[in-house]
């Protein structure tokens, strides 16, 4: 087609992902990758981390969204000094944990606890892909388990925002047990009643979303999000195919009728909202 | 035998030499049956050697291995009265997994298992036993349906892994394994897992959560193929064999890890080496845990099953200083 040969001249203008970095000053501006404009680092945040221009929705941290979903002062955390030992004795492994420790000032891939959200309690369990990409090693798979039986006990919904890369390989196959424990965990939850919302952001692959993020009574994402069973990369390969671009998108998942919503991130807390109002009257909860 | 690993050759080529100088001892004049009772011998003592030694990467190859017996080779030799029931209702019949009402002795049960062809037209029936999401589904069904009628499960974990490909994707690969692990955590009714060959990640995980995980001794279950994870941690899959020891993959690893209940005896040199004994083998077992796991009433069956998967993982928290 015509327009393809307009596209194609794009090719040869596209700039290394290292210089694009390099062109905006670290921690000050931020670029968004997906529209290419550039605001103040602020801007975004006052946006609940979403660009103004196109949308795009920025990576967020486990400690941001819980700060922008709960009410203020409402949350109290749970199991935050749970740390992950080195059961199949990986060399660095501990090092590389204390490396994304400092770095996001978590011990772990998840941040779990309860709060309120627009005055109704709920337990709510926040994953964090800065910490080695979101993977669920034993601690994250524990303290998930330990936020449903406390939901639970305390007969709360459980909200659960995923971001993960999928089962963490330093931890071999008690990382998969994860997947099982925190299943049976929810099937407990399940069969008291009580209500439990998956809300997947990006990326939400492999493992976890072989597991609790698809379990959800209602499952949400956020725009563009990446979810999906196995890579991309291996099912090309696999199947010898080129995929849409849209492949394992939140839309894509949507589109076949994997997901109840897309909520863009500025109708989450309306959304969880109306739901736990609802909940709330209908009794149950 | 046709297909020999590498490890085992020095034993399949002491075993040629014997059967050579046994039928030149029956065609010619010469007396060679001192010379064959000691070769006997030293076969004897270099089979323990061989097989009493296998590294995680053997047992990988053992596992893999092209002549090891399949789910519906154990259910023809530990039940009786199999009837294969077909599809999931929603979408197809994945014969991948196959699935089944039988009798164990007088036992009525449900019997589930990847399955795996045996040559190349079989194995693309089989899909190479990496099911999709109607396999899974369909699993779930039957597995419903034990519940109903009180039927105790079998399920045999056979897989590379379910299937990476983009009709799974779209027909909810992730929902369809999500929601066996939660609901076979709820089954009212005894659940006996074993897996057979290869455990592959949440592929094998789909059918094998329950009261009883039990691994034959050449089988392995981890989170990735050693190929996998050597590519994924290293960049370079010819790393495999360090990744099959560091990855703990084995079913002693498991034992150890406290994640499986028991190893389950193997052959010496195989399953496949003897379908009909290490059968029996399968069959004591299941028979052990059946025994057990009837007695217990319905609550306590579904505590002792949280309680088993409860306690997996490795956890510490951090001392304040």
């Amino acid at each position: 087609m015509i327009k393809d040969m307009f596209n194609k001249k794009r090719k040869y203008a596209t700039i290394s992902k290292q210089e694009e970095h390099e062109d905006v000053p670290e921690g000050l501006m931020v670029k968004c990758p997906s529209c290419r404009k550039i605001y103040y680092r602020k801007e975004i945040e006052k946006n609940l981390l979403t660009c103004p221009n196109c949308d795009h929705h920025h990576q967020m941290s486990a400690p941001e969204r819980i700060n922008y979903l709960l009410d203020d002062g409402s949350f109290q955390e749970w199991d935050e000094d749970m740390v992950s030992e080195n059961p199949l004795e990986f060399p660095d492994y501990l090092q590389k944990l204390e490396k994304d420790q400092k770095k996001t000032g978590i011990n772990e891939g998840v941040v779990t606890g309860q709060g309120t959200i627009n005055g109704f309690p709920t337990a709510i369990a926040v994953m964090d892909a800065r910490f080695r990409m979101g993977s669920m090693g034993s601690v994250v798979g524990e303290k998930i388990a330990r936020a449903i039986e406390k939901a639970n006990e305390l007969n709360i919904p459980l909200i659960l925002f995923t971001a993960s890369g999928g089962a963490r390989m330093q931890e071999g196959v008690l990382s998969l047990m994860q997947m099982t424990k925190t299943s049976v965990a929810l099937e407990r939850f399940d069969r008291a009643g009580g209500l439990f919302i998956s809300y997947m952001t990006n990326p939400t692959t492999g493992g976890v979303s072989a597991s609790f993020a698809s379990l959800g009574d209602y499952n949400f994402a956020e725009p563009q999000a990446l979810i999906g069973f196995a890579g991309r990369r291996i099912i090309e390969q696999t199947i010898r195919e080129k995929l849409p671009d849209d492949f394992q998108t939140a839309e894509f998942l949507f589109k076949h009728g994997q997901l109840d919503r897309v909520v863009p991130r500025h109708e989450m807390k309306d959304t969880l909202s109306t739901i736990l109002e609802i909940h709330h009257v209908g009794g149950g909860q | 035998m046709k297909h020999v690993l590498p490890f085992e050759k020095p034993v399949v080529e002491l075993r040629q030499k014997i059967a050579e100088l046994k039928s030149f001892t029956s065609e010619s004049d010469v007396d060679l049956t001192e010379e064959i009772a000691t070769l006997e011998n030293r076969l004897e003592r270099l089979e323990q050697e061989v097989y009493g030694n296998m590294t995680p990467w053997d047992r990988v190859q053992m596992a893999r291995h092209a002549e090891r017996p399949t789910t519906l080779d154990y259910i023809n030799h530990i039940f009786t009265d199999f009837m294969e029931m077909h599809g999931d209702r929603y979408y197809g019949d994945d014969e991948a997994i196959v699935g089944g009402i039988a009798k164990f002795g007088n036992q009525p049960v449900t019997i589930i298992g990847h399955q795996r062809g045996k040559d190349t037209k079989d194995n693309l029936r089989r899909n190479f036993g990496m099911p999709h999401p109607e396999g899974y589904r369909k699993a779930l069904r039957l597995m419903k349906q034990a519940e109903k009628f009180n039927r105790p499960i079998v399920t045999f974990i056979d897989t590379k892994g379910a299937y990476p490909g983009k009709a799974a994707e779209e027909r909810g690969q992730s929902e369809a394994i999500a929601k066996n692990l939660r609901e076979m955590a709820g089954l009212t009714v005894p659940v006996i897992c074993i897996v057979i060959g290869e455990g592959g990640s949440g592929g094998a995980l789909g059918i094998s959560v329950g009261d009883k995980l039990y691994m034959l001794e050449n089988s392995t279950y981890s989170v990735i193929s050693p190929e996998g994870a050597a590519a994924l941690l290293w960049k370079d899959s010819n790393l495999a064999q360090k990744a099959a020891e560091s990855m703990k993959i084995t079913s002693y690893d498991l034992k150890q890890l406290n994640i499986i209940d028991d190893v389950v005896e193997e052959i010496q040199g195989g399953a496949h080496r003897d379908l009909e004994n290490q059968s029996n083998h399968i069959s004591k077992c299941i028979e052990d845990s059946l025994k057990e796991l009837k007695a217990l009433p319905t609550e306590e069956l579904l505590e002792k099953r949280w309680e088993k998967y409860k306690k997996i993982g490795a956890v510490t928290t951090v001392v304040q200083s």
